[in-house]
């Protein structure tokens, strides 16, 4: 029997279903009570395309605020990190989303759970 | 909840399915992918419970595919519905059955959308007119073909030759039912149990011995998705869809999936083909898959008809142990003899999924 995998032009997207039973809500609780502007937050974009840092590396802060309101936690210690903080993104904020203290608040926080 | 009071809660989730007098229009894809679906089709309607139905020659696709690709505008899709139904009067019915779910859905959405613009009836039938000097009347029933087969399912179970039973337990066959989303999410209350409690398939399951099995991913699209699957590179979308359903599905081992959409047993049943390629992953038991069948088909098999003449030796994934598991007969020598007796010759088998040779 021919054990190759056959390749037909098209790949199997990763499933990125969200289960609320798995997903933690304390980071996201914690981020809020501290700066409940993330609330406020409609996922525009418009932080993520303005951002300084997402020229030089893959971040957006877009996507990581929900993956902090949907609880996925992993791996955001290393998205946070590649923010320099420059402030550019509470610039362009259309909702006026306290970004910067945002991101510090989650990183701050990730520190002290070593996640 | 007191029986009476869900009585009349379900009443609302009724269609009403005309009892006799047809007009059939098939689909344009079916006969391709199920080549013995709309012919067991007409052949339970008039041999088994004598109806009349009026098989057409002449009608054309509905342009749904088309349609939903953006390929084909609306008012070419409504003039050309137009003519299916110019047809249906024409032949002297008022009942019109479409074996395709994707037609039956755009029927419904043009019929909608002439009871609320009469303006946009209007200029249909002036470019029917104009096209071809047709006029056209609307259908007083519209229904989609497993509505008809659910409507005389007890019929059915009464002549069964087979039930949906382990033969050598006596216990029902876990079965999954999917349906198509163009039956009964875009316009709910046209479909039996509407989008809640589609209740189509279910029905002919339980008529028939069968248990549904109901797993977390049931309603989930099978994946075909015209726009997804029309472009190459875009078919990794329909190929997840499936897989997620495959997925949730698989712990519960089902026996078999029926289906009542022209794509969705297309779609589950040559993904898992494609799949155990890809990924090795094969989800029934013993490297086989889990066989996927029309609601025909099954009516078929239930009144004791032939396998092959139900056209199960095209399917991906092989039908036979299934058909062991029940007790019907099948002569493997004629899985790959066309109608007329000769050797039509047999396919590569698959890499990873278990293949059934004479
Ligand atoms: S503060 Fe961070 S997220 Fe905002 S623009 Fe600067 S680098 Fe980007
Ligand atoms: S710009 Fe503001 S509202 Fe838009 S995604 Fe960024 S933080 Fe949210």
């Amino acid at each position: 029997m021919n054990e190759k995998k056959l390749a037909f032009g098209y790949t199997v997207s990763k499933d990125r279903q969200i289960d609320f039973d798995e997903a933690s809500l304390e980071l996201y609780n914690k981020v809020c009570a501290a700066e409940p502007s993330i609330r406020l937050c409609i996922s525009c974009g418009t932080c993520a395309a303005t951002c300084s840092a997402a020229k030089f590396s893959d971040f957006s802060l877009r996507k990581l605020i929900l993956q902090v309101r949907r609880g996925i936690t992993k791996g955001l210690q290393a998205e946070v990190s590649k923010c320099m903080l420059c402030g550019k993104c509470q610039l362009a904020c259309p909702r006026g989303v306290s970004t910067r203290a945002l991101i510090m608040q989650i990183n701050m926080n990730l520190q002290k759970t070593g996640k | 909840m007191k029986i009476e009071g869900k009585k009349l809660i379900w009443k609302e989730y009724q269609k009403e399915i005309a009892t006799d007098d047809y007009f059939y229009a098939r689909s344009c894809i079916r006969q391709n992918f199920f080549p013995g679906s709309e012919k067991a089709f007409t052949r339970i309607l008039k041999d088994e419970l004598g109806k009349n139905l009026y098989d057409s020659q002449h009608h054309t696709s509905c342009t749904g595919i088309g349609y939903h690709t953006d390929v084909v505008p609306f008012e070419t899709t409504m003039t050309v519905v137009a003519r299916q139904f110019s047809l249906m009067q024409e032949a002297g019915y008022s009942n019109y059955i479409a074996s395709c779910i994707t037609s039956f859905g755009l029927y419904t959405e043009i019929i909608e959308t002439w009871k609320h613009f009469p303006e946009t009836l209007e200029k249909t039938r002036e470019y029917l007119f104009k096209a071809t000097g047709r006029e056209f009347s609307i259908p007083n029933n519209l229904a989609h073909a497993s509505d008809i087969i659910y409507k005389f399912r007890n019929e059915i179970a009464a002549k069964a030759k087979f039930r949906l039973v382990d033969k050598e337990t006596g216990c029902p066959l876990k079965v999954v039912e999917h349906i198509g989303c163009h039956y009964s999410k875009m316009f709910p209350h046209k479909g039996v149990g509407g989008a809640e409690f589609p209740y189509v398939l279910t029905g002919m399951i339980e008529a028939w011995g069968g248990e549904v099995v109901d797993y977390p991913e049931r309603r989930h699209c099978c994946g075909f998705g015209f726009r997804q699957y029309a472009i190459q590179a875009n078919r990794g979308f329909s190929i997840s869809c499936s897989r997620k359903k495959f997925e949730s599905m698989a712990p519960y081992e089902p026996d078999m999936i029926i289906t009542n959409c022209p794509g969705c047993p297309m779609f589950l049943d040559r993904w898992q083909y494609a799949l155990s390629e890809m990924e090795g992953q094969t989800y029934g038991k013993n490297g086989n898959g889990i066989p996927v069948f029309t609601y025909e088909e099954v009516a078929g098999l239930v009144l004791g008809y032939d396998p092959w003449d139900l056209g199960l030796q095209v399917h991906q994934v092989p039908a036979e142990p299934l058909l062991d598991k029940i007790g019907i007969p099948y002569n493997p020598e004629n899985k790959f003899k066309g109608a007329n007796g000769e050797d039509l010759g047999q396919p590569d088998a698959p890499n990873f999924l278990k293949f059934y040779k004479e």
